[in-house]
C-alpha cells in the first residue's frame, strides 16, 4: 500500500484547506510536522510493511488494483530510503520555517506548510512510479511547488531564482517528454519495464532502433542532469538555493534536487539503462566534473548558502559518480550518499538560516567569531562538514570510502583517486566557511548576537546526530535500506 | 508526405515568429497560430483527439488567458523595443541554426522507424477505447495531473494575493 504516501499528504492538505477561517490556518504547520513525522515513523518502523511486487524494477510492469483504482505506485528499497530522507528534510525545513516566523504571524499563515505538503506528495510519488510519464507528473509537482517556495517573499531575488530554475527546468522537461515519445514510438509502452526490456533487445541487436532508444535515453538522462545540478547544467542551482528563503533553502538542498534529478538517475541508471550505452562512462565524466568544478566554485564565494549551493553540486557529483561504477555497490554507495547528503547538507543550510537570523547577513567577510555566541549552531556545523568532507567516524566518511570502493573495484582507479583528491577540495572550503564564520576573533557590531532560537537549534542537533550514529553504527547497518548490499 | 511536410515547416516559422516578433500581443497571436497548425498536423496524421485537445485548450484558453495578462502590462517605448529586438538578435543568433540542426539529426535518427512510426494512428476515433486509456490504465497520471493543477493554483493564489498590511 505505497499509495498512502501520496493519497494521505493530498487528504491532509484538503483537509486543512477546507474554509475553516483561522483554524485551517493554524492546522498548517503541526499538520506538516506530523506528516513528516509519520513518514519517518512509518518507514523506519516496518519497513517490510511497503515492499510489494512488482518493485519499480519488477518484470511484469503491471500496475496492482487497489479498491478498484489502478494506481501504479510500488516501493522497493530504495524509494524507502529516499521517503525517509524526504521526511527528514522536510521535518528540518518546517522547524526553520516555525522558528523565523515573527510570533504575531504564527498560525496566520499556512502557505508555506501547503506547498511543502505538495511538494512532499510530489517527492513520494516520484520515488514511488514505475512509469516514465507518471514519473514526469510527479517531477512537475515538484518543481510547481519549488517555483512558488522559491519565489514565496515575491523580492527580487526569490523571484529571479525561481525564474531561472523554472526556464532550465521548462528545458529539461521538453527533453524528457521528446524522449517519452521516443520510448512510446519504439516501445508502444512508457512503463519501466516495457523499456528495460526494449533496452536490452535493442542492445542484444534483437528489438527496435537501437540509435531511437539511445537518443530518448540520452534526452531523458540530460533532463535529468539539468533536474539535478549536474555541471554543465549547473547554472541555475547557486540562485535558487541563494535566493530562496531559508526553510525552503534547506527543502530544496536537501532534498528536492535530489529526488527530482539524482535519486531519478539512480533508478533509471540500476533498473532501465543498465549497462546500456555505455551509460557508465557518461556519468563518470559528468561525475568527476560535478566534483570538481562544484568544490572549485565553492572556494571563490563570499555569500554563505551560495558556498553551500557549490557545496552540494559538488556532493551531487559524488553521488553521480558512485553511478559510474555500475556495480551493486556503486548504486548502493549513491543511494547512502544521498541519504548522508539530505542529513548534512540539510543541517548546514538550517546553520546557515541560524546565522542570518541572528545576525542578519550571510556575507562571511562581515561575519566571524561567532562559535563563542553561537555555540551548539557552530559545533553542529563542524560535525555536519566533517562528515560532508568524509572523515571518520561520521557517515559522509562510510559513503565515500563505499564509492571510492566501488569505482575502484570496478576497474575506474583514477576517478577514485580524483574522488579522494576532490574531499580535500571540501575540507578545505568548509574549513575556510568554519573559520570566517565561526572561529577567529569576535567582531565587535557582532557583540549582542546570542545563540538561535530552539526551532533551528534542536533539528541541527538532531541532524547532527543522525551523522554521528550512523557513522558509529555503520557496521550494523549492511544488508538494510541505508545501505543496501550485504558487504564490501 | 509532402502536405505534412509543408505543413509542419508552417509550424516552425509560425514558431520562430512566436519567438522573434518584438510585440508580446503578436507573440501570444504566434503561440495561437502555431497550435492551429498543430492541431491541422494532427488531424493529417490522424491524431484526432488530440488535435481536438490542442486547439481547445492551446489555441483557445492560453491564448485569451495570455491576451487578457498582456492588456494589464504597460508597453515598451519604440526606441526601447528596437533595442531589445538587436539584443535578442545578437545574444540568440544561434537558436534557429541549432533548431534545424536538431530537426535533421532527429529525421536522420528516426528514419529506420518504419513508415508512419512503430504507433500508427487508429484512422477512426475509438472513444471506448480513449475512456478505457485515460480513466482506467493512466489512473496514476489523473491523480498527478489533477494534483499538478492543484498546486499551480496554490501557488497563484501564494504569489498573487494581496497580504495583510501590503494594500498601502
Amino acid at each position: 500500500m505505497p499509495l498512502v504516501f501520496v493519497l494521505v499528504p493530498l487528504i491532509a492538505l484538503l483537509a486543512i484547506n477546507l474554509p475553516l477561517g483561522s483554524v485551517g490556518r493554524k492546522l498548517g504547520f503541526p499538520t506538516a510536522a506530523l506528516l513528516a513525522l509519520l513518514q519517518i515513523g512509518a518507514v523506519l518502523a516496518a519497513p517490510g510493511a511497503w515492499l510489494g511486487s512488482p518493485a519499480p524494477s519488477g518484470a511484469s510492469g503491471v500496475a496492482p488494483v487497489v479498491g478498484g483504482l489502478k494506481l501504479a505506485f510500488s516501493a522497493d528499497r530504495l524509494s524507502l530510503l529516499l521517503l525517509l530522507s524526504i521526511g527528514i528534510a522536510a521535518l528540518a525545513a518546517l522547524c526553520v520555517a516555525r522558528g523565523l516566523e515573527r510570533k504575531e504571524d504564527r498560525g496566520g499563515e499556512s502557505r508555506f506548510y501547503n506547498l511543502v505538503i505538495l511538494a512532499m506528495a510530489g517527492m513520494n510519488g516520484v520515488s514511488l512510479v514505475t512509469d516514465f510519464f507518471s514519473l514526469y507528473i510527479f517531477l512537475e509537482i515538484t518543481a510547481v511547488s519549488s517555483y512558488v517556495l522559491i519565489a514565496l517573499e515575491r523580492e527580487k531575488e526569490g523571484l529571479e531564482g525561481a525564474f531561472k530554475y523554472l526556464i532550465l527546468s521548462v528545458i529539461a522537461t521538453v527533453m524528457m517528454l521528446t524522449a517519452i515519445g521516443l520510448f512510446l514510438l519504439t516501445t508502444g509502452d512508457t512503463s519501466f519495464a516495457a523499456v528495460a526490456k526494449a533496452v536490452s533487445a535493442g542492445q542484444a541487436g534483437t528489438g527496435a532502433s537501437d540509435w531511437t532508444l539511445l537518443l530518448a535515453a540520452g534526452l531523458f538522462t540530460a533532463g535529468l542532469c539539468v533536474k539535478g545540478g549536474l555541471v554543465p547544467f549547473h547554472a541555475w542551482v547557486p540562485d535558487a538555493y541563494s535566493s530562496a528563503p531559508a526553510p525552503v533553502s534547506v527543502l530544496l538542498a536537501g532534498i528536492v534536487t535530489k529526488t527530482t534529478g539524482v535519486y531519478t538517475l539512480i533508478r533509471l541508471a540500476g533498473t532501465v539503462f543498465a549497462g546500456a550505452f555505455h551509460i557508465e562512462l557518461i556519468f563518470l565524466v559528468v561525475g568527476i566534473l560535478t566534483v570538481v568544478v562544484g568544490a572549485l566554485a565553492a572556494m571563490w564565494q563570499k555569500d554563505m548558502k551560495r558556498m553551500l549551493a557549490y557545496s552540494s553540486i559538488s556532493q551531487v557529483g559524488y553521488i553521480v559518480l558512485a553511478l559510474g561504477a555500475a556495480s551493486p555497490l556503486g548504486a548502493a554507495a549513491a543511494a547512502f550518499h544521498l541519504f548522508n547528503h539530505a542529513i548534512f547538507k540539510g543541517q548546514l543550510f538550517v546553520n546557515a538560516a541560524a546565522v542570518e537570523a541572528q545576525t542578519g547577513t550571510r556575507d562571511m567577510d562581515e561575519l566571524g567569531g561567532l562559535g563563542s555566541r553561537m555555540p551548539l549552531t557552530s559545533w553542529t556545523s563542524v560535525i555536519a562538514f566533517l562528515s560532508a568532507a568524509g572523515i571518520p567516524p561520521l557517515a559522509g566518511f562510510w559513503s565515500k570510502l563505499l564509492i571510492v570502493l566501488a569505482l575502484w573495484k570496478s576497474g575506474h582507479p583514477i576517478f577514485a583517486v580524483a574522488a579522494i583528491l576532490a574531499s580535500i577540495l571540501t575540507l578545505a572550503y568548509f574549513l575556510m566557511l568554519q573559520r570566517k564564520v565561526f572561529f577567529g576573533k569576535s567582531l565587535e557590531k557582532l557583540g549582542s548576537v546570542k545563540e538561535a532560537s530552539a526551532w533551528l537549534v534542536v533539528p541541527a542537533l538532531v541532524l547532527a546526530l543522525v551523522s554521528l550514529a550512523v557513522g558509529l553504527l555503520f557496521p550494523m547497518l549492511w544488508n538494510t535500506i541505508l545501505v543496501q548490499v550485504p558487504g564490501i | 508526405m509532402i502536405v505534412t511536410c509543408i505543413v509542419l515547416g508552417l509550424m516552425v516559422l509560425a514558431g520562430l515568429w512566436t519567438v522573434m516578433t518584438r510585440s508580446l500581443v503578436r507573440s501570444a497571436i504566434g503561440l495561437a497560430l502555431t497550435s492551429v497548425i498543430l492541431t491541422v498536423l494532427m488531424f493529417l496524421l490522424g491524431a484526432t483527439m488530440a488535435a481536438v485537445f490542442e486547439l481547445s485548450v492551446c489555441a483557445g484558453l492560453i491564448t485569451v488567458v495570455f491576451i487578457s495578462t498582456i492588456s494589464m502590462t504597460k508597453a515598451l517605448t519604440h526606441e526601447a523595443l528596437l533595442q531589445k529586438t538587436r539584443d535578442r538578435l545578437k545574444r540568440y543568433w544561434y537558436l534557429p541554426a541549432l533548431l534545424l540542426v536538431g530537426g535533421a539529426v532527429l529525421a536522420f535518427v528516426l528514419a529506420p522507424l518504419p513508415p508512419g512510426g512503430a504507433l500508427p494512428a487508429p484512422a477512426t476515433v475509438d472513444f471506448a477505447a480513449l475512456k478505457q486509456m485515460i480513466w482506467k490504465e493512466r489512473q496514476t497520471d489523473i491523480l498527478g495531473q489533477i494534483t499538478i493543477i492543484f498546486a499551480g493554483v496554490t501557488g497563484v493564489i501564494v504569489l498573487f494575493k494581496e497580504r495583510k498590511g501590503e494594500k498601502e
